[in-house]
């Protein structure tokens, strides 16, 4: 029994990564997948979310913003408006021009909001991030493991209820407007659907599932800094949308499981196979093996492992316009 | 307040050379590239290495300055080399990838252009580390233009002062260009109309390799100028990335000279708010200047319609 702990509390982990990873592209998922909306600041609006949550709920910092001390509950909600508000006002600006504008705002807001992570001193703790964010469980259980089981159900709870959610969304005929909208514009126009407000709600939805996502990473992690949501996050997520197929939910929560398990898995033979010194060279060596996959993927199986499937409601034909 | 206006505009005029670029790529391709960007970092570092191998040849430990300028005759060479190199690439990542994407959506080459950024980006920092370099390290004097009681005072390097001139040279042999040449002027009639300039005879895909050509060409000596004003770093196209983007806009993204005037308002952006906000958040200057434009007017200033 005594053999199986380490592997036991390591799975855990891991599967804890993997549900809020989960949770966040699902998010994604109804933005590109369902909505054909192009984001490149998930990680910005994880970040919101994840540091909101933080100092809704953390104790007292000096010389900070903060000390609210409110359940976590709270801090999860807080973190679903915030990023939904921030989302808001960057659809507002971008969603009613061609989608190569969404594309260079949202990058823009995540490299902002990287900024102010770093920066503002007063609001996100700067370079030393924000230490001491509440844990649930640790108290009601004595172990590491304990806790971190609970806070797994937790998660896989959280999980399971936005999947159902965006399930019932997408197949609701709202959903089929998002698709009809996607496939082709002017059809959907021309029967009265307005695409901009359509999208702009679908972006809203989406970032305020990935701000949930941020604050769940926050709770577990107890700690969060800027480095932790840096562009490679967002390249990440991106990589288990377009593994697990794009336009499917459970395609998007297994890329989650997919992607997450063999970029831990290779950047732990990576540590263990190249010096020191090399480290950071191989880690860059890494991106560009994946950033060359995503490129593959995309000229020679577009659809991801396994798509959208047909007969859906939406048609699952994609990529042509 | 002079001086902050001087500073701008040298980092504005590299943002114009990189913007003039990347509009052009979405004037005639048709979609954002976010590869665009690594193009710079990619010409500067070529030139670094050229530029040791031609010391290295040349049995010099340094570069003999041309007075008054930081660098030597060395560096000219090997900018143009990297020119010819950030080109290079530029062709093969459209023949390996881009062309093979442009019938489907517009929305998969930006996709794709953010895969090949990435790449690109971190090859980069794979053969060349991530520690910053110069390509000189002689000092120079900056000339006092006007004196410390007018508004605080200009002074500024020879090397700043040739990075003005440069990006005033090339945007009027640009004009020229698309005005007087056949080719020029075959660009803009695809940018037009693809489809109407094909049935004129005009030769697309040598149209979409010039565009290539052209933008790999003015990326590199936009990086070399950056390089040379400030310092080479692996995250040097990244980090001009959203300014590049943000003076597109401003312009009226696909209008060249919209991209130059752009540049030139981001980089005086960029400076003169530095004693307002702080030169922590410079880098956010160009996401409001983003977000302001697309809310008021999104078809940029000198752009008519989207």
């Amino acid at each position: 029994m005594d053999a199986l702990l380490p592997v036991l509390s390591y799975a855990t982990f891991f599967l804890v990564f993997v549900s809020v990873f989960a949770v966040i592209v699902l998010g994604l998922n109804l933005q590109w997948g369902f909505t054909g909306l192009f984001n490149v600041g998930v990680a910005g609006f994880v970040a919101i979310g994840a540091y909101t949550s933080a100092i809704l709920t953390a104790p007292d910092y000096p010389n900070q913003v903060g000390g609210f001390g409110l359940p976590v509950v709270v801090g999860m909600v807080g973190a679903m408006v915030t990023s939904g508000l921030a989302a808001l006002v960057v659809g507002v600006a971008a969603l009613r021009l061609r989608h190569d504008y969404l594309a260079i705002t949202t990058f823009g807001i995540a490299m902002t909001i990287q900024l102010v992570a770093l920066n503002a001193q007063w609001l996100t703790g700067g370079a030393f991030g924000l230490q001491f964010v509440p844990r649930p469980f640790t108290e009601t259980f004595g172990t590491t493991l304990g806790a971190n089981a609970a806070y797994l159900a937790l998660c896989l709870a959280i999980l399971a209820l936005v999947y159902v959610a965006l399930e019932r969304l997408v197949r609701s005929p709202f959903g089929r407007v998002l698709r009809a909208i996607r496939e082709d514009e002017t059809a959907a126009q021309s029967l009265g659907k307005r695409a901009f407000v359509f999208r702009l709600q679908s972006f809203v939805i989406g970032c305020a599932v990935m701000g949930l996502g941020g604050a769940l990473y926050a709770h577990f992690v107890g700690f969060v800094a800027a480095e932790d949501f840096l562009p490679i996050l967002t390249f990440q997520l991106w990589a288990m949308l377009i593994v697990g197929g794009a336009g499917n939910n459970r395609g998007a929560v297994l890329g989650a499981f997919v992607v997450w398990g063999v970029w831990t898995l290779s950047g732990n033979l990576l540590r263990e196979l190249t010096p020191q010194a090399e480290q950071a060279r191989g880690a860059a060596l890494q991106v560009v093996l994946i950033g060359i996959a995503l490129c593959a993927m995309l000229v020679w199986r577009p659809r991801g492992l396994i798509g959208e499937r047909v007969g859906e409601g939406g048609k699952a034909k994609r990529g042509g316009s | 307040m002079l001086q902050l206006i001087a500073d701008g505009l040298v980092v504005g005029s590299v943002v114009s050379l990189g913007a003039v670029g990347l509009t052009m790529t979405y004037a005639i391709l048709r979609f954002a590239n976010f590869a665009h960007g690594e193009l710079l970092a990619w010409g500067a570092y070529l030139a670094l290495s050229m530029l040791g191998i031609l010391l290295a040849i040349g049995g010099a430990e340094r570069m003999v300055p041309l007075s008054p300028f930081s660098f030597g005759w060395e560096l000219v060479v090997a900018a143009l080399v990297a020119c010819v190199g950030a080109a290079a690439i530029a062709l093969v990542l459209d023949k390996l990838l881009f062309s093979r994407l442009r019938h489907g959506a517009a929305i998969t080459l930006v996709i794709a252009s953010f895969g090949a950024a990435l790449a690109l980006r971190n090859l980069l920092q794979f053969l060349w580390g991530p520690i910053p370099t110069y390509y000189s390290r002689e000092l120079q004097i900056a000339i006092p233009l006007v004196p410390r009681d007018v508004l605080g005072g200009m002074r500024i390097t020879p090397d700043q002062l040739l990075v003005l001139a440069l990006a005033a040279a090339t945007v009027v042999g640009l004009h020229l260009f698309l005005t007087r040449t056949t080719l020029g002027k075959a660009m803009r009639a695809t940018a037009l109309n693809p489809q109407l300039a094909r049935v004129a005879g005009v030769d697309v895909d040598g149209v979409i390799r010039a565009t290539w050509i052209i933008g790999a060409v003015l990326a590199t000596i936009a990086g070399v100028l950056a390089g040379l004003t400030v310092q080479l770093r692996p995250q040097l196209g990244f980090d001009l990335l959203l300014p590049l983007f943000a003076a597109a806009i401003l312009g009226g993204i696909g209008n060249v000279y919209g991209a130059v005037l752009g540049g030139l308002i981001v980089g005086l952006a960029e400076s003169l708010a530095v004693p307002l906000i702080g030169a922590e958040y410079r880098a956010a200057v160009s996401f409001l200047v983003i977000i302001a434009i697309l809310l008021v007017r999104p078809q940029g200033l000198l752009g008519e319609r989207t």
